[in-house]
């Protein structure tokens, strides 16, 4: 690497531009009016070779990265996954689809209501199931509640690797209050399984939507904390602007998806162009990035609570009476007061515990707009109750392969930036 | 969603294709296309460059072993044309009494890279002109085979203590990648086909010039 590295560090607030961004703080290039640097003399040194995890902080989970460096400059980045594989799909193709969405869980574990929306989804338009307008409107619910849990996450943990601590903190309460209405939910926090294939798990309880409104009105208040405390800080700008940059032409080749997508200047949201749960009866902006830094994902991630809030408001106020399972005897279990009295009842219950509800021969490939990305799940059935094949098309597998092209050429310390900023979570990636 | 219209790029891949081009289907709203293996490159490379069809972003890589163990495996992508949010599924159909290789389509969408190393660990496909292609979940001298093999018992090839013993006496740097091996010295650990893939690659490792 010839060329000497300089880190400007912009210690005064820097402004706006005309257009009424933040100016950018460039992190790469020589200090103002010195004129050329000294040439340095030609040492001769050696590549060095040096892991990081899997056993790491800063690599969000088991993730290990073997990289090479000239110096403290990232010559090569080798990503190395499957720490925590677990073989879900292969164990998908032994259970019954409602015994599949607890494996949902653990895919992406810090978004799990989503997960479990994605998988029943698909379920459902395999079997033709039509789910009530209560139904779906929890789900939107829960979808955007996980969104706004899974970016609070984000936002801390990246702060952190970044160096700013109290974001942590702030993120991470607001994330325990949001997590506190999912139990009240669910009974769980991070393995919900809250989604049935034609319903839910169960109605939220009573005086819940009283909460979750109060939670919306008081939670942007965190958001725009972390605005002030970040959004004009010379060294979160020097830090995050212009470092792994991916272009919009970059990012659609390497089938890129979610915030990492829109980052970089590509408006496409599974909730717009391909719309489920009727997204597109709900009134929300898509955020789009410009430069596809870690800056700009940083901005889009942040627009994006701000429009999940505005999606929730609308939700609790369309929320409609009635019941949350399908009218559909194949796959909804019978009442428990009439299993209990009633034979055929019993009956019923037992052959669909026990067999299953088989599923027409056929195949889906559904995406939902999960927090990290497109999450597709691709079901074949053979007219069985149990899938041929249930594939999970994994967000964050396909953002992290993109990690060599966005850090190859930054420093070490940008290589933890660029990793934080794409926001893996390695029950996804190894499944 | 049944009874929707079949997706117009299926007319004109059979229009340039013919024969090439198997049978198509809309399946629960979306448009599955069969095509031929020797011809699947040449055909994605049309979906994704044509004018009209513009396929630019590859949602999927992944393949489908039946339980029937007559039928063929089918390796399935999924390709979406982003400008006009249509999606494409296009198949491809590998005889299990052939060898399982087909082109790969890393040289269209890099996206494909790791799907493609993916389905190369899980089912033992092979990926011709893949840039890099060794396991990717499974470790690199993983010996028990593709797991999501039909063949392949849920509990693995090896009983629990063979998988023991084995861990036990692995060699630690094997675990290293072949670009590392170089630093690692753990080459003669491998298998043989790793190092007959290993072969080609032109000497990595420290003091290479970027």
């Amino acid at each position: 690497m010839a060329e000497k590295r300089v880190l400007e560090l912009a210690l005064a607030t820097p402004g706006v531009d005309a257009a009424g961004h933040p100016a950018r703080v460039p992190l790469v290039g020589g200090l103002p009016d010195r004129g050329a640097p000294a040439a340095e003399p030609d040492l001769r040194t050696d590549h060095m070779l040096i892991n990081i995890g899997p056993q790491h902080p800063a690599t969000h989970g088991v993730l290990r990265l073997v990289v090479e460096l000239d110096g403290e400059v990232v010559v090569r980045v080798i990503p190395h996954i499957g720490y925590l594989h677990s073989g879900f799909e292969k164990l998908g193709e032994y259970r019954h689809y409602n015994q599949i969405i607890p494996l949902t869980d653990r895919t992406d574990y810090l978004s799990a209501p989503a997960n479990n929306v994605a998988f029943a989804l698909a379920a459902e338009q395999l079997m033709g199931i039509e789910i009530t307008e209560r139904c779906r409107v929890l789900r939107v619910i829960a979808c955007e509640l996980s969104r706004i849990i899974s970016h609070l996450v984000w936002a801390g943990t990246t702060a952190i690797d970044i160096g700013a601590f109290t974001v942590f903190l702030w993120m991470f309460q607001e994330r325990e209050r949001a997590y506190n209405l999912i139990e009240e939910w669910t009974g769980a926090r991070l393995t919900t399984s809250l989604t049935r294939v034609g319903g839910l798990l169960a109605d939220v309880p009573d005086g819940w939507t009283g909460r979750l409104r109060e939670w919306c009105a008081k939670f942007p208040k965190t958001l725009d904390e972390v605005d002030r405390m970040l959004l004009r800080n010379g060294i979160w700008l020097g830090r995050t602007q212009d470092v792994g940059v991916m272009t919009a032409a970059e990012a659609i080749d390497y089938s890129l998806s979610g915030p990492m997508l829109r980052a970089s200047g590509v408006a496409f949201d599974v909730r717009k162009d391909h719309p489920y749960l009727g997204y597109e009866t709900y009134d929300f902006e898509v955020p789009v990035g410009e430069h596809g830094d870690v800056y700009d994902r940083y901005l889009v991630r942040m627009e994006e609570m701000r429009q999940s809030v505005r999606i929730l408001e609308q939700a609790l106020a369309r929320l409609p009476d009635g019941p949350i399972n399908a009218d559909d005897a194949r796959v909804i279990l019978p009442p428990k007061r009439r299993l209990m009295s009633d034979m055929e009842s019993m009956i019923h219950h037992f052959k669909q515990v026990m067999e299953g509800v088989p599923a027409p021969v056929g195949e889906v490939y559904l995406p939902v707009e999960n927090p990290k990305g497109e999450l597709g799940t691709y079901l074949v059935s053979d007219g069985s109750a149990k899938p041929v094949r249930w594939r999970i098309r994994p967000p964050s597998f396909l953002n992290i392969a993109a990690l060599p092209k966005m850090a190859e050429g930054h420093l070490l310390s940008d290589l933890i930036a660029i990793n934080a900023s794409v926001d893996i979570v390695m029950g996804e990636i190894d499944r | 969603m049944s009874g929707a219209a079949e997706n117009a790029s299926v007319a004109g891949l059979r229009a340039r294709f013919g024969a090439a081009v198997g049978r198509s289907a809309v399946l629960a709203g979306a448009t599955v296309v069969t095509v031929d293996r020797e011809r699947a490159h040449e055909i994605l490379a049309w979906l994704r460059d044509d004018p009209g069809q513009r396929y630019d972003y590859c949602v999927d890589v992944t393949a489908v072993e039946y339980r029937d163990k007559e039928r063929p495996l089918e390796l399935v992508y999924q390709l979406r044309a982003l400008a006009r949010s249509v999606m494409l599924r296009v198949k491809v159909e590998l005889a299990k009494d052939r060898p399982l290789e087909v082109d790969s389509v890393v040289d269209l969408w890099h996206g494909a890279d790791w799907l493609e190393r993916e389905v190369w660990d899980m089912f033992g496909i092979r990926f011709r002109g893949h840039p890099d292609l060794r396991r990717i979940l499974m470790w690199e001298n993983y010996a028990e085979g593709h797991p999501l093999r039909k063949d392949f018992p849920l509990r693995g090839r090896f009983s629990r203590s063979e998988q023991v013993r084995r861990a036990l006496g692995a060699d630690l740097d094997a675990h290293y990648s072949m670009e590392e091996l170089s630093i690692a010295e753990a080459y003669d650990a491998l298998p043989a086909d790793v190092r007959e893939r290993l072969a080609p690659l032109p000497p990595g490792g420290a003091g290479r010039e970027p």
